[in-house]
């Protein structure tokens, strides 16, 4: 059983970790869009950390999926909002944790079919290995391991703060 | 009660009927076609959910719309779409309906799309799939006889939340010929099943059922006192054969009862928006100048229309 801090660390101190690791790249004018539901509260705490001008963009990877036909529509469908255009833009995808790689291979065909960006890069708060794809985040704030049927998700508080939740799947 | 509609887990694996759909189904439809409404204001409108899937469009009587609406739902889907006119092929040959089906299995059909002049057409067919222990292929019924147009009755109700958010507050009128219609059929045990609290059917004594109150339905032969209040108001297509018949004196005099007016409809609550599944007919049932107004929402209804029929079609074949 990997042992992980006790208790979880502070996922706000972590988006504040994780701007720092980008600000560096804001000459770029970069664009972020939030993967649905965890990225895209981090997406947004990090549009106000680091003074963006652009509504951040979000992003439901359920239809284009690959395990539909296993699994079938994901019951509760979001609508992606792009409110910018992604034709030469860099964009930063944004999640709260990556691990097989396939939500990440998921949401590049979603944004390959509004256009074609200059770049896109991944920032995560944390990185749990475990990838299924050849795909790694450029900003990262926390490795972490994991057992494989252990869920780690971030949730909100009754406050609104972001937190993290550790379940066995 | 077996309800052919859903698998073994109480998922919709068929679209048959409104009729004993769980609200929460017609709830998780009105949500993905929220979804996929932003698919189709792209540049790109396609998702790649059915690629490789094979929908056949079986239209044994005639369609424009809803056969067109349902192609382009599931060509924005990536599926491969067939459409077969079956009035100039087989079935003018003398082959069976379940000999069609059985010969499009074959063919490795995933999703049938089935418009009928016989009420359970679509059942028949879901039947013999299911004792062919065929459960990965699917059925959508676009219309059957005078019994259901789900998809329709779906696209009613996507249309009503749109511009009136709620239902538990609303006052919903249906009018004209409701004895033949299969769309009032599906419109009102949606309404009912998302919990409208007013289903009103407005139309003269020979073109209403008969025990529509057993249905939670208010009856009204004078359409000025059943237009009253109301926030929303679906018309009816006015079928020309039905004049034929005795059930009519004539379209004029069909027109000035229960024709759709500016007057009756100032009747209306002043925010109701006025419905109508198409085709119209102007002068008939519907005034142009109510049409053409902005109370109308009828061109909406066909947009919204696609965005239902994806999010059926999607649902249906995940499951």
């Amino acid at each position: 059983m990997p042992t992980l801090p006790h208790p979880l660390p502070d996922a706000e101190a972590q988006c504040r970790a994780l701007a720092d690791l980008i600000r560096p790249q804001l000459h770029r004018n970069p664009a972020l869009i939030g993967i649905y539901s965890g990225g895209a509260w981090v997406a947004e705490r990090l549009k106000e950390l680091l003074g963006l001008p652009d509504d951040i963009g979000l992003i439901d990877v359920s239809f284009y999926r690959d395990d539909y036909s296993e699994k079938g529509l994901h019951p509760q469908v979001k609508p992606t909002v792009i409110p910018f255009d992604v034709e030469g833009r860099h964009l930063i995808l944004v999640d709260d944790v990556l691990f097989t790689g396939r939500t990440t291979r998921a949401a590049l065909n979603e944004l390959f079919d509004y256009g074609r960006p200059a770049s896109v890069a991944m920032a995560v708060l944390a990185d749990r290995g475990g990838r299924e794809l050849p795909i790694g985040a450029a900003y990262c704030v926390w490795n972490v391991d994991l057992d494989d049927n252990q869920r780690l998700a971030l949730a909100r508080s009754g406050r609104g703060d972001l937190v993290w939740r550790l379940e066995d799947a | 009660m077996h309800n052919p509609q859903l698998n073994a887990n109480g998922e919709l694996t068929h679209l048959l009927s409104i009729e004993g759909l769980p609200r929460a189904i017609i709830t998780q439809i009105l949500d993905t076609a929220a979804s996929f409404m932003e698919v189709s204001a792209r540049d790109v409108k396609k998702v790649p959910l059915l690629r490789g899937k094979s929908v056949f469009n079986l239209f044994f009587e005639n369609s424009t719309r809803t056969r067109t609406t349902f192609e382009i739902a599931a060509k924005r889907l990536s599926a491969d779409v067939i459409n077969l006119d079956i009035n100039k092929s087989s079935a003018s040959k003398g082959e069976t309906l379940l000999d069609t089906i059985d010969n499009l299995c074959a063919m490795h059909a995933d999703l049938f799309v089935i418009r009928h002049a016989s009420s359970g057409a679509p059942y028949l067919i879901a039947e013999h799939l299911q004792r062919a222990g065929r459960d990965d292929i699917h059925v959508v019924n676009a219309g059957d006889g005078r019994h259901a147009h789900p998809t329709q009755g779906l696209l009613d109700m996507y249309t009503i939340r749109h511009y009136k958010k709620d239902f538990t507050q609303l006052r919903v009128a249906l009018v004209g010929d409701i004895l033949h219609s299969r769309v009032a059929r599906s419109d009102i045990h949606a309404l009912t099943t998302v919990g409208v609290p007013e289903v009103r059917a407005i139309g003269p004594e020979t073109l209403l059922p008969k025990h529509l109150d057993k249905l939670g339905v208010r009856v009204f032969h004078d359409m000025n006192e059943g237009l009253k209040d109301c926030d929303v108001v679906i018309m009816l297509r006015l079928q020309n054969e039905r004049m034929a018949g005795a059930l009519l004196p004539s379209a004029g005099e069909y027109f000035r009862h229960y024709g759709l007016t500016p007057q009756k409809l100032a009747l209306a609550r002043p925010d109701a928006i006025v419905m109508h599944p198409g085709p119209m007919n102007r002068g008939v049932e519907i005034h142009s100048e109510v049409a053409d107004g902005p109370q109308a929402v009828i061109l909406p209804q066909v947009t919204f229309g696609i965005a239902v029929r994806m999010a059926v079609m999607s649902i249906v074949a995940g499951n």
